[in-house]
């Protein structure tokens, strides 16, 4: 130590490393990092750009105001159940049955509260539970039998649907109530728009008051920080940008509430996986399990945690579903749900090789497919294009991200 | 040597450990102790089970047979983490480091400060300290452990293993992938932790470095043990016990050179 000079930061005294200081430092190291092949959210944040030109040319409605508060009404469901999918795909596993799940959460809440009259939170707690089961079975059997999660996940849902079907019976859809805070939650509940301004400037003002305690400390330890510049740039950007989004969209409905709490758990789910040991060890065992065993981690407890939120929240995902369409039916998490949840995610950037991955490629993914979905929704295109079109993005994701990955190991960053 | 340390009570003593893998027997009736302040050697040629027996202490392999006890006490080594609480740290051959975290993650893997709000900080500074000891040249520590050479990499899992400050230290061909002067600083540390009063298990193939710092040197021939000798032991008698005969192929070798010097002598 006595040998290092005051003046130089403990991680900068290495004369090879280059000193990436102030606003111009931070966007060389972004360009670097997109060089090598470290996409991170640059793809699906152009691929959104490139949706909006396209459809808002095709069809001025695209971008009304209100278009896009149903966009969002829309989203919050399946970017729920794609929350989920980045868990367990940050494992390196798959779960192909969230959309039975969805379906299956939806009918329970359709037959525990509008049949049997419980009351409505009853109903969606046994949603959740029959969720968090459910991804501990598969996980079980994955620890205890070593079946892999695809075919574990893909048996499941024919059992889920096969549950649907047999729980909503001969009638085989429930309507539920319009005057229901569960329906009118999915359906017209938004913001005041007061709260929508003060929710739009939190993010960026959290940032300035971490990011300073956090420059703070390592000044202390003598560690070097991108410097303020960097930081009240990041801020201001997100702040004026979400500003301008709000303001958008208060001019038509505003902000749904639904969508607010998808944005929530989204955030709640980046802290965990990015700030906290449980995501550190995810991140462990979907890049290296056998070394994550070795550095002591309980392998099968991070399964069954991510398999159990996974499902879990895919049963969130299907009690949003049936508040947003007012029904339990036999058709609800069936089609194009499992797989647009899925598309979301690897869009958004998670790897479906495993150990890379974020909670804001579900929000970002899901808010890619929902343009899609609506924009050729306008454009009154029939659902087979839909498909077709849809199955080719998620084409084009997959084969961004294989290349990616290529790139990233020719210029060694994994 | 610092024997005068050495604690007359071994730390780790293994009495007939046999480990099977279907029919075949890697490890058969294995004898060890393994003492406070002491360096123990494990040498043998490929296929002796060197490799499978810093497994099973290091509770990656469950033995089939036999018994083991650390600090006078029997014990279960029934899973990595459990060893790694007891207080026995290995570097692995294959280093078992996660390629798409970066230097601090692997560093800390398992034992992260503050678990529900990581301090990235301390553990950030922790790493530069950790490194900083071993002489390690290593640019920068929020890089993926991918972007490393294979002597970083190895650097970083020692200095791993180190982190929770065990009483023994396992290091399973540390030098292998190192250039000269971080061989050096490797045989350095091991002294180091030696003299702090730790216990240190060393496999290597390389007998200079075997004999540079063992205080015994433990060979292994077809997963049995095949005699205890030291640092004063002569080369060939070493090589005798790893090969299993005094007429082997090194000492052949040698007996073939040393007729091709004579006509010219």
């Amino acid at each position: 130590m006595s040998d290092q000079n005051p003046q130089t930061a403990l991680d900068r005294s290495d004369s090879r490393v280059r000193h990436d200081e102030g606003i111009a430092g931070a966007i060389r190291a972004f360009i670097d990092r997109v060089r090598s092949g470290d996409l991170g959210m640059l793809p699906v944040a152009v691929g959104l750009v490139l949706i909006s030109v396209v459809f808002a040319s095709l069809n001025p409605v695209f971008l009304a105001p209100n278009n896009l508060v149903n966009l969002l009404f829309d989203a919050a469901a399946v970017g729920c159940i794609s929350l989920g999918v980045v868990c367990v795909l940050i494992l390196g596993e798959i779960d192909l049955s969230v959309g039975s799940m969805s379906g299956l959460a939806s009918a329970l809440v359709g037959v525990i509260w509008a049949n049997m009259g419980f009351p409505v939170l009853v109903a969606i707690a046994a949603a959740l539970l029959a969720g968090a089961v459910m991804g501990m079975i598969y996980a079980m059997l994955l620890n205890k039998f070593g079946m892999p999660s695809f075919v574990s996940t893909l048996s499941g849902l024919l059992a889920l649907l096969g549950m649907q079907l047999y729980i909503l019976g001969p009638t085989g859809s429930i309507n539920l109530s319009y005057n229901s805070a569960l329906v009118k939650f999915g359906q017209i509940l938004i913001m005041p728009h007061w709260l929508s301004y003060l929710l739009a400037i939190l993010p960026g003002v959290v940032m300035v008051v971490l990011g300073l305690g956090t420059m703070r400390r390592r000044a202390e330890a003598n560690l070097s920080s991108p410097g303020l510049s960097v930081l009240v740039a990041k801020a201001a950007l997100l702040t004026v940008a979400l500003l301008i989004a709000v303001f958008y969209l208060n001019r038509g409905r505003g902000v749904p509430y639904m969508f607010g709490v998808f944005v929530a758990l989204v955030v709640g789910m980046n802290y965990m996986l990015t700030r906290t040991k449980w995501g550190r060890s995810m991140f462990a065992v979907g890049g290296n399990r056998e070394a994550a065993r070795r550095a002591g981690i309980n392998v099968g407890r991070i399964r069954m945690t991510a398999f159990m939120l996974c499902s879990s929240l895919a049963a969130l995902g299907g009690v949003f579903a049936s508040a947003r369409l007012a029904t339990s039916s036999q058709q609800a998490g069936t089609g194009d749900v499992n797989l647009n949840a899925i598309a979301a995610a690897v869009i958004g950037g998670t790897s479906l090789f495993g150990g890379r991955g974020s909670a804001w490629s579900a929000l970002l993914g899901i808010l890619v497919i929902q343009a899609i979905s609506n924009g050729l929704t306008l454009l009154n295109l029939s659902s087979s294009l839909r498909y077709m079109i849809t199955g080719a993005v998620l084409a084009i994701a997959v084969i961004v991200d294989s290349l990616a990955r290529q790139s990233r190991a020719s210029h060694g960053r994994g | 040597m610092a024997s005068s340390h050495i604690s007359a009570e071994p730390i780790l003593k293994l009495r007939g450990v046999s480990k099977q893998f279907g029919a075949v027997s890697a490890l058969t009736d294995i004898d060890l102790d393994i003492h406070a302040g002491e360096v123990v050697a494990l040498v043998g040629d490929n296929g002796a089970g060197k490799s499978t027996l810093v497994k099973v202490l290091a509770g990656v392999h469950q033995p089939t047979a036999g018994a083991i006890e650390f600090m006078g006490k029997p014990v279960d080594l029934d899973s990595p983490g459990k060893a790694l609480e007891m207080g026995i740290a290995t570097v692995f051959q294959d280093l078992a480091l996660c390629e798409n975290l970066d230097v601090v993650a692997n560093l800390f893997l398992g034992h992260e400060l503050n678990p529900w709000a990581l301090d990235e900080v301390q553990m950030e500074v922790r790493a530069w300290t950790l490194l900083r000891e071993l002489a390690a040249r290593i640019p920068s520590v929020r890089e993926p452990i991918a972007s490393l050479s294979g002597g970083q990499r190895q650097t970083v899992a020692i200095a791993r293993s180190l982190l929770l400050d065990p009483k023994i230290i396992m290091l399973d061909e540390p030098t292998a992938a190192l250039g000269v002067a971080q061989t050096a600083e490797v045989l350095n540390l091991i002294e180091r932790v030696r003299d702090r009063g730790h216990g240190v298990v060393l496999i290597s193939h390389n007998m200079e470095d075997v004999r540079a710092v063992a205080d015994r040197i433990v060979v292994l021939r077809l997963g049995r043990n095949n005699g205890v000798f030291t640092a004063e032991t002569s080369n060939a008698e070493l090589v005798a016990a790893i090969t299993g005969a005094t007429e082997n192929a090194v000492s052949r070798r040698r007996a073939r050179k040393d007729e091709q010097m004579e006509p010219q002598a």
